[in-house]
């Protein structure tokens, strides 16, 4: 066949670091908008002189971070522990459990109404219950935030598994694939954006997790986490330290996030939609 | 049934779950290195027909035999209205999936996937995916992972329906230039009376409701074809011959 291929691949290579002026923009503009709040916040604190115990101003909450940053690290430390592994057993077990739902009608059938049970039962309102049955706190702890992560897997990854393309399932048919080699090479790798986006949302819900069921365990339980440091500071009226746990926790959830989402995009690049960015699309 | 034909369709129906009848009554031969064209409107059970061929569907009455003993896996190619490409693997892993699936060693399956993608004037575009890849392109990628196990049997399901006619007419005249090569057997299904008669030696023009076969037509022009022929005085009386029997067999439904 010697004709010409019409069209040609249009994929011209994208910019690494060199970014569009509309780029920064987009890193520029919020980081002022950040720069002028906490401006205002303090100029607020100072010149209405608000005793820090109402609302430290940033400046303080900085020095608190600072001067207590070897407690409050090694609690970022075991929140983080907790999790990271609540997330893992959510995203194996999720996938393992999506994998038998999509082999098994009567499995999915029989299981993901007690999935959604577990999904729709506020944590607060069983998380006492899991401390009180539990006696390791730290399993405690990994069970109620595994519970608020698994859901979005679990859910995700089985609508990727059923959304495999029909006639590419007819073709493995052809070629006498084995269920085996349909799962493998054809319905996970279809449900790969599907379970990330769901490890995307798990990711921030594992975090809420650990943390609500730090502060049900209070301070009763010996973990240390940074739930237990806001409460420990609240109590002891301790605002710019209870204010620099508090960033901790929402700094934690914006790197998991990010974390993730450079997971998902370096997964995804090549071939996602998702993942391909601007330019040009077909 | 003729000892001759690599496959023969007697009385073959097919009625959906649902109750509709789909086709009925087919009778018909295709013989090795036959290019058969299914000619007819949408909703004439064409496809349905070709997905029973392949195995995909099975025949609610009568019976398809196989003269030559039971196609394997491998004898087989399939080409859908899709390119229906696998979007996370690169042009050559499409094309090795069929030997792959088959257990053949990722590195022979490679090597003949490549070999099989320069056949179809996809050199250089071995490690391309998809998404880079225009229409016409992702259907050549598509007709080489159909070709790549050698079949003796090319199903087409409308392949190049979606494509522009430029494109269209060179994918038409690439894949002629393969069958005159390789002689393997072509049913090719399509709602074009145009693309019948240039391609197909033979051409089934089915009616609608329930899908039957209206009537079979032969175009005797000569193999190889070229552009030429697009423009002959013999492609257009075959094509308001076809044309005619096609409206012949829609007029009850259109009453």
């Amino acid at each position: 066949m010697s004709e010409a291929v019409e069209g040609a691949p249009s994929e011209a290579p994208r910019p690494g670091l060199a970014m569009a002026p509309e780029a920064w923009l987009r890193v520029l503009a919020p980081v002022v908008i950040g720069l002028l709040v906490l401006g205002g916040w303090e100029w607020l604190v100072r010149a209405r002189e608000i005793p820090p115990y109402i609302l430290p101003g940033p400046i303080a909450i900085a020095q608190a971070l600072v001067r207590d940053w070897g407690t409050l690290s090694a609690s970022l430390l075991v929140t983080l522990k907790t999790t990271g592994l609540a997330l893992l057993v959510a995203a194996a077990l999720g996938l393992l459990l999506a994998v038998a739902f999509a082999q098994s009608r009567i499995v999915e059938l029989s299981l993901f109404p007690y999935a959604v049970i577990l999904q729709v039962t506020p944590i607060v309102a069983i998380a006492p219950l899991i401390i009180i049955w539990v006696n390791d706190v730290t399993l405690s702890l990994l069970i109620c935030a595994w519970i608020v992560a698994f859901f979005p897997i679990l859910s995700n990854t089985t609508v990727g598994l059923n959304s495999t393309d029909h006639n590419l399932l007819d073709l493995f048919r052809l070629y006498g694939a084995s269920r085996w080699q349909v799962l493998w090479r054809l319905r996970l790798p279809t449900a790969m954006p599907f379970f990330l986006a769901g490890l995307r949302i798990s990711g921030g819900l594992a975090l809420i997790g650990a943390i609500v069921a730090e502060f049900v365990a209070g301070t009763g339980g010996n973990a240390s986490g940074l739930a237990y440091r806001i409460l420990e500071a609240g109590y002891q009226l301790q605002i710019p330290r209870m204010f620099a746990a508090l960033v901790l926790v929402s700094g934690t959830g914006i790197a998991i996030f990010l974390a993730l989402s450079l997971l998902s995009h370096l997964l995804l690049r090549r071939w996602h939609e998702s993942a391909m960015g601007g330019g040009e699309r077909r | 049934m003729s000892a001759a034909s690599l496959v023969s369709l007697r009385g073959v129906a097919k009625r959906y779950a649902t109750g509709t009848l789909a086709v009925r009554g087919i009778d018909l031969d295709i013989a090795p290195g036959d290019f058969v064209a299914l000619l007819g409107p949408s909703g004439c059970g064409k496809s349905t027909l070709l997905r029973m061929v392949a195995g995909l569907a099975e025949p609610t009455g009568g019976r398809i035999a196989w003269p030559g003993g039971q196609p394997s896996a491998r004898d087989i190619g399939f080409v859908f209205q899709e390119p229906t490409l696998m979007p996370w693997a690169t042009a050559q892993a499409n094309v090795a999936l069929p030997l792959e699936l088959a257990g053949m060693p990722r590195a022979e399956a490679a090597s003949r996937a490549a070999s099989m993608l320069a056949r179809v004037g996809l050199q250089g575009f071995e490690k391309a995916y998809p998404r880079a890849l225009s229409g016409g392109m992702k259907m050549r990628v598509s007709l080489a992972r159909a070709l790549v196990t050698k079949p003796r049997l090319l199903l087409m399901d409308e392949p190049f329906a979606a494509l522009d006619e430029i494109t269209r007419f060179r994918l038409n005249n690439d894949l002629l230039e393969l069958w005159t090569a390789e002689r393997f057997t072509v049913v090719f299904v399509t709602h074009s009376v145009f693309e019948s008669v240039y391609l197909a030696q033979r051409i089934v023009v089915m009616a609608p409701r329930p899908g039957r076969i209206h009537a079979e037509l032969a175009v005797d022009a000569p193999a190889p074809r070229g552009e030429e022929f697009r423009t002959s005085a013999d492609y257009a009386a075959h094509c308001r011959e076809v044309s005619q029997a096609l409206a012949a067999a829609m007029a009850p439904a259109a009453a």
